[in-house]
Formats: C-alpha cells, structure tokens, sequence
C-alpha cells in the first residue's frame, strides 16, 4: 500500500528540515490528520500549533514569512481555503509572503462527512486571487517532486492532497517533472483527457481502455493548475475534442481554465467532467466519483460520446 | 528625545496629515489623530528602525493593523527619510500613485500590507515567534483599532501571543470609543478591554493615548516585561489636536473645507509653540 500523499510532504519536510532551520510547519489542531505528527516529533522546534484557528493558521504563517523563515501551513482543505481565503489573499498573496499552504484531505476526501469537509471550490477560491498558484498534484512521486520545488522558491502556493493513499500514476525513477508544466502522459490523435488530482489515474486507464478499441488518446496531467500550463491546452485543442476531469465544481475549476484558454485561442469541442453545484450523494471518495462520471468508466462513455 | 520634543514632533506630524488628506482629498483623519502619539513615540524613540536599516533582519517590526489610518505612518516615514515627502504629499491617492490609502509593503519602511481589519496581531504573532525561534534582538509591535477588536480573528491572535508568552510583542489598542457609525459601545460592546486581553494571558496597561509621558512609559514597562505580551490599551480622542475634530465620529473619513484646513493649522502651530 503507498503513503498518502500528505505523508510525502511531511517526509520531505523532515528530510529538508535537517539541514535548513528555517522550515517551520504550522497546524490548526491538524497534526494528526495532515500526516505532520512525525515533524513534530522530530523537530518540536520547528512545529507550531496555533489550535483550532485557521485565520490565525495563515497570518502567523505569513507573518514568519515576512522575518525570513519559509512555514508550511497545513490545515483540511475545506477549512483553508475558505475560512482562511482573506489571509490568503491579503497576508499571502498581497503582501508576498512566500508560505506553502497545504490543504490535505481535499476534494471530497471525507466523504460523508457532508458538504462541510468537502473542499469542492478551492481551485475556485485560491487560483482567483492574484499572486496565488494551485496545484493538485496526482500521485506520491509527483508531489514528492513539487514539494522539493516549492521548497526552493520564493512565492506563495497552495497545494492541495488527498486524505487516502492513491495507486501511482508514474514509476520509481521515472517520474517526468518540470515546474508549471504539465506532463504528457500518452499523446493520442483522437481526443485529449486533462486531468489534475486523484482525476490523473483515472484518465490515464480510460486512455488505456480506449486505446484497447482503437481510440488513441493524449492523457495530461495538470497538476499546474494555476498557472496553467497554455502550451499543452493548445496542444490538447488540436486534437479536435477535450475532456477536463476534476475533483471540483465546475464554476472556476481547472476545466473552466482550460475552456477559456480554448475558446480564445483554438475553439474546439470541451467536455467539463466534475463534481455538481449542489452537495454531493453521501458516500466514500470513490463511490462519489462514480456516481457522478469522474472515473475511468466515465470518462470512457465521454469520450465515446464525444467521438461519435 | 525627550517626550517634549516627541509631543513637538506630534504636532508636526498631525499637521503634515492635516496637509496630505487636504491636498488629496480623502483620508481617515481621526484614527491618525488618534494614534498619534503611539507611532510618535515608537519612530522617534523606542524602535530600532531607521532607513539605513530597513533590511537588516534584526530592525523592530511595525504593523499598522488599523490600515486605514495610514496617513500618520506615511508621515512619520516621510519625515524619517524613506522617501519623499513631497512626492506622498502630491500623489497620495492619486492616479497610479505608489501611495495608495492603506499600507502596502512596496513602500519602503511598511513591512505588510494591511485594511482588512483584524490581520496585523496574527501577522504581528507570527513575526515575534519567528523572532523567539531564532533568538533574534528585535522586538515587534502592532497598532489596532477599538472597533477592530470585533473582529474574531483578533483574539485568534490574542490566544496565541498569550499562549507563547511573546514578551517581545506588544500592541496597542486605540481605544478612541467611535468608530463609523458612531459609540463603540452601541454598535457592540467593547468594554472591558482590560478585562478581556487579561484573560487571555496578556500584561495589561491601560493610559491616556495621547498623553506622550504616559505612553513613553508604558512602551518602557512593555519592553521589560517578561513572560507575556503586553497589550496597551491607548484611552484617546478621535481627532485629538485639531479641537473641531475631536470626539466627532463624523471625521472618521472626512476632509477638510479650506477654512478648516487653515484653522487646524493655526491650532496645531499655537499648540506646538505653547511646548516649551
């Protein structure tokens, strides 16, 4: 079984934290559930806990930003991007301080726990302010691969993870990483399936499943979702037929980027596959993605549709 | 500087203010009369920060949390030297100016931007831990409004400078009991702010805001206290200095007919000649 990806942050960071004394992590009581209870342990002096306050969460973050130390603020994704959305906005982005945001059980990771813990907007949220990045990395390796970016540069960014271990969409060693591009996964003439998240996987054994009968597909990985990664829009546009899949609504999504990217520059056929304008059905993560099309089997009656 | 020439300074400055929100138009005039004798006091006297150093790491950190009364910190900091005061006096406000109506870091000596109330404590928490962590020299202080307190984020931040016992922390509250829309009191009750920052495990220092003895003191009483932040709670007049200001919610964002304009001058200069 692999390591959900919030154990690859905190496993980096612990790594990092050895030699660079100004990594501080920061939770809102999250310790635990964002897989941080390791750095914590290993570096007390490096951790704070700020309680159940995920305004204060940010703009103490920033705050130490601003003095020079580089903190990771790691709070549910539901909580910090909405109620944090105005330190976020103002302590981050505005007065540009660089603190690496860590929205972990994102999406719809806790399941039925209702509408509360689901974190359907923050792509919506975060990427709409400006000097704010978001990205969605698809598995272990990749954000094994971001994390260690973001460590070294300079700006804000929001990241968002899931709660539950995920099968890995690359190989051990062969793990294709440039920062603010997206990967190509499979290039195929028939349709392009961009894909950001928990969605990536998906995409790519729908792409598989396709091309079993004869439908070859470009399958892209963007886990830049802000910024977006133009380029590989447009070279997804060329094939004719688009599908977007993300653990989002469709209002501000990751899709709603690509569409605008297209129907600028190259318009062609879209299809915005992701979560509705209304509270999802109850369910664990994966019963919800079925019941709405945000799996392999649903992309692949899509993508039918759409070559018909 | 003794508090004499701090109170001169005051007046000074509470007549560039008078002079910038004249020529621009706009302006929170009473909040910046208000406070006036805190950021005196801490520019002139008390912290560690000058233009020559406004990089150093280890300076005292400032942060306006009531951002709207930016226009005595934008004074303050012209007449220190991190830029031009006649470039703020004419663009202030203005189209493309640098200098917009609350603080904004891309001005040199503003170390966050702020407007939204209810930031600059965290902001100001998250500086001072970091300062803990390193066992760096500086000490950080933040300024906000009474009004402010209502937001919840505050005592967020409250908590947690209590709970790390940041004794190189210290804020002010500009207790001036107006705010827009008219007595603190009626729009939501603030009293007892003694009582409240008490609990949550500050050191307590309530004065008279505008009086510059009284607020020299307590930044010296903050600075050698240990073991807790301390809050001082800065009882002031809204509008303090110019006398048809003072008291009157209404000049919480009003600016001045050109009659008014020369009469807080007049009033400003006797004032400061009577200092001696």
């Amino acid at each position: 079984m692999n390591i959900p990806n919030r154990q690859v942050v905190c496993n980096v960071l612990i790594e990092l934290a050895e030699q660079d004394k100004n990594i501080v992590v920061l939770c809102s009581d999250s310790r635990g559930s964002g897989s941080m209870t390791d750095f914590a342990n290993t570096y007390p002096d490096q951790f704070v806990e700020v309680g159940i306050a995920e305004q204060s969460l940010v703009s103490v973050a920033a705050g130490m930003a601003s003095v020079g130390k580089k903190p990771v603020a790691v709070s549910p994704a539901c909580f910090l991007s909405t109620r944090s959305m105005e330190q976020i906005k103002v302590d981050c982005a505005y007065s540009h301080n660089n603190v690496f945001l860590l929205g972990i059980s994102g999406g719809v990771s806790y399941g039925a726990l209702g509408m509360t813990h689901h974190s359907n907007t923050d792509i919506a949220d975060i990427a709409s302010i400006p000097g704010m990045r978001v990205y969605l990395p698809s598995d272990r390796l990749q954000t094994e691969k971001l994390t260690r970016a973001l460590m070294t540069d300079q700006h804000p960014a929001y990241v968002r993870v899931g709660r539950n271990p995920v099968d890995d969409v690359y190989e051990e060693g062969n793990v294709p990483f440039e920062m603010n591009k997206a990967t190509f996964l499979r290039e195929g003439k028939d349709l392009a399936i961009i894909a950001c998240g928990e969605m990536v996987l998906y995409a790519k054994k729908a792409a598989d499943a396709l091309a079993k009968e004869g439908i070859e597909a470009t399958v892209i990985d963007m886990y830049c979702v802000k910024p977006l990664d133009k380029e590989a829009v447009l070279k997804a546009a060329q094939t004719g037929r688009v599908i977007t899949v993300e653990e989002h609504v469709a209002i501000g999504g990751m899709g709603s980027m690509v569409s605008q990217v297209i129907a600028t520059n190259n318009p062609c056929k879209v299809i915005n596959l992701t979560l509705p304008d209304e509270p999802v059905i109850t369910g664990n993560s994966k019963e919800i993605f079925h019941y709405y099309g945000l799996d392999d089997e649903g992309i692949i009656l899509t993508a039918k549709e759409l070559i018909k | 500087m003794s508090t004499l020439d701090l109170q001169r300074k005051a007046c000074d400055i509470r007549a560039d203010v008078v002079e910038l929100i004249y020529r621009s138009g706009c302006g929170h005039i009473g909040g910046d009369m208000s406070e006036m004798e805190a950021l005196v006091a801490l520019y002139y006297k008390h912290m560690n920060c000058c233009p020559e150093n406004q990089n150093d790491p280890n300076r005292d950190r400032f942060v306006l949390s009531k951002g709207h009364s930016v226009e005595t910190l934008y004074c303050i900091l012209a007449d220190k030297g991190y830029f031009d005061k006649e470039e703020l006096m004419s663009t202030f406000s203005a189209y493309k100016s640098r200098f917009i109506g609350h603080p904004n870091n891309k001005i040199p000596g503003i170390e966050v931007n702020s407007g939204s109330l209810g930031h600059g404590l965290s902001v100001a928490v998250g500086m001072a831990k970091a300062g803990k962590m390193d066992d760096a020299p500086y000490r950080v202080y933040t300024v906000m409004g009474d009004g402010e307190l209502a937001e919840g984020s505050v005592w967020e931040g409250a908590m947690a400078g209590g709970h790390y016992k940041l004794d190189n922390l210290t804020a002010f509250v500009d207790r001036n009991r107006l705010q827009i829309s008219g007595s603190t009191e009626t729009v939501m009750t603030q009293d007892s702010q003694e009582e409240r920052w008490a609990a949550f495990g500050w050191k307590v220092i309530s004065i008279h805001g505008n009086d510059m003895d009284a607020v020299d003191a307590a930044i010296t009483e903050a600075k050698l206290t240990k073991g807790k932040p301390t809050v001082i709670i800065l009882n002031t007049t809204k509008g303090c200095g110019v006398s048809f200001m003072e008291n009157q919610a209404v000049w919480h964002h009003k600016t001045l007919s050109e009659e008014q304009y020369h009469l807080a001058l007049k009033e400003l200069k006797q004032r400061k000649e009577s200092l001696v």
